[in-house]
């Protein structure tokens, strides 16, 4: 049996099935992020004033994985026109450069998570507040990296000039005299409950798409040969994913990083 | 919506986005607390607002007989 319209525009809708099916995912798409981005305003705006966080995370890195997501949504319209100009050879470069720059933010993403989940805010029984990564763990002493205030309250805006005076240095606390250890988890506060949702969502759909792509790079490419219409309509699905996938970071990157 | 109509949008959406970062990064850089990366992130995403825009007009341009459909 072959499938209606995977070419052809229907006469009805004007467009090819897969773009229909793309558009109303899409959508639904829009649906679950747009909840997510307005919980974050909603919880932002009604934290009291001066206790959300501000500066917790590496802009660098962030500013870095933006360039690199924009510069993949390119090369994937890329891919998609050289196949409309009959240039299989140039499909495969830039739709292989589609894929390294995917893997290569995951990566970076990793990273990041990585830093998170080695980064502990330990308060001990004097009501001192310890902020760090974690150097050393054992049954009857921790040694963290990183910096003491009197209170936690002292750590939620990292680009204030009282953060930045805080001296760097490495501790050594006895187990004994530890009140509580929390890791940069979602549990730790509502924004990185947010951080870790959003980003985590949005880096399960890069997964889908790296491996979406990388059929189309492998395996699916032999489709050119016997349907290259189809094919092509193919990576404009894909692309079009990609670019939904690549927005979605455009608005988290200032809302998480920056604001 | 086309591919090429939503890559058009993708990238308008995203040069205001380094034009916002880079209004951020400046005004940040100036200031009493500056950070480090401020005045970095503040050029880099005026000139890739900029950037983006030329590509923008180019890609246009090469792709006047694509439907945005």
């Amino acid at each position: 049996m072959e499938i209606p319209y995977t070419v052809k525009a229907r006469p009805d809708t004007g467009l090819y099935n897969a773009k229909v099916g793309l558009w109303l995912f899409l959508a639904s798409e829009v649906m679950l992020f747009g909840g997510l981005f307005s919980s974050y305003v909603l919880l932002r705006v009604g934290a009291p004033g001066g206790l959300w966080p501000r500066g917790w995370l590496n802009i660098p890195l962030g500013t870095l994985n933006t360039i690199l997501l924009i510069s993949s949504s390119i090369t994937i319209t890329f891919a998609w026109a050289a196949l409309k100009s009959n240039q299989f050879g140039r499909f495969k470069v830039f739709l292989g450069t589609t894929l390294l720059l995917a893997i290569t933010f995951l990566g970076i993403k990793s990273f990041e998570y990585r830093d998170k989940l080695s980064h502990y805010q330990v308060t001990l029984n004097s009501g001192q507040v310890v902020d760090g990564h974690l150097v050393e763990r054992t049954a009857d002493h921790l040694v963290l990296h990183g910096v003491e205030a009197d209170s936690p309250k002292a750590f939620l805006d990292r680009r204030s000039r009282e953060f930045r005076q805080l001296q760097h240095e490495e501790f050594k606390l006895a187990t004994a005299e530890v009140k509580k250890v929390e890791a940069y988890k979602p549990r730790m506060n509502t924004y990185l409950a947010l951080y870790w949702t959003m980003t985590g969502l949005h880096a399960l759909h890069l997964v889908g798409g790296i491996l979406v792509m990388g059929y189309f790079w492998g395996p699916g490419s032999r489709m050119w040969h016997t349907a290259p219409e189809h094919f092509t309509n193919r990576i404009e699905i894909a692309g079009l994913y990609w670019h939904f996938v690549d927005l979605v970071w455009v608005f988290l990157f200032p809302v998480l990083y920056l604001l | 919506m086309s591919l090429k109509a939503f890559h058009v949008l993708f990238i308008t959406i995203s040069s205001a986005m380094a034009f916002g970062c880079g209004v951020w990064g400046i005004r940040n850089h100036l200031s009493p607390v500056p950070g480090p990366f401020d005045l970095w992130l503040g050029v880099g995403g005026l000139l890739a607002g900029v950037g983006l825009i030329v590509y923008e007009i180019r890609f246009l341009k090469k792709t006047k007989g694509q439907s945005y459909l």
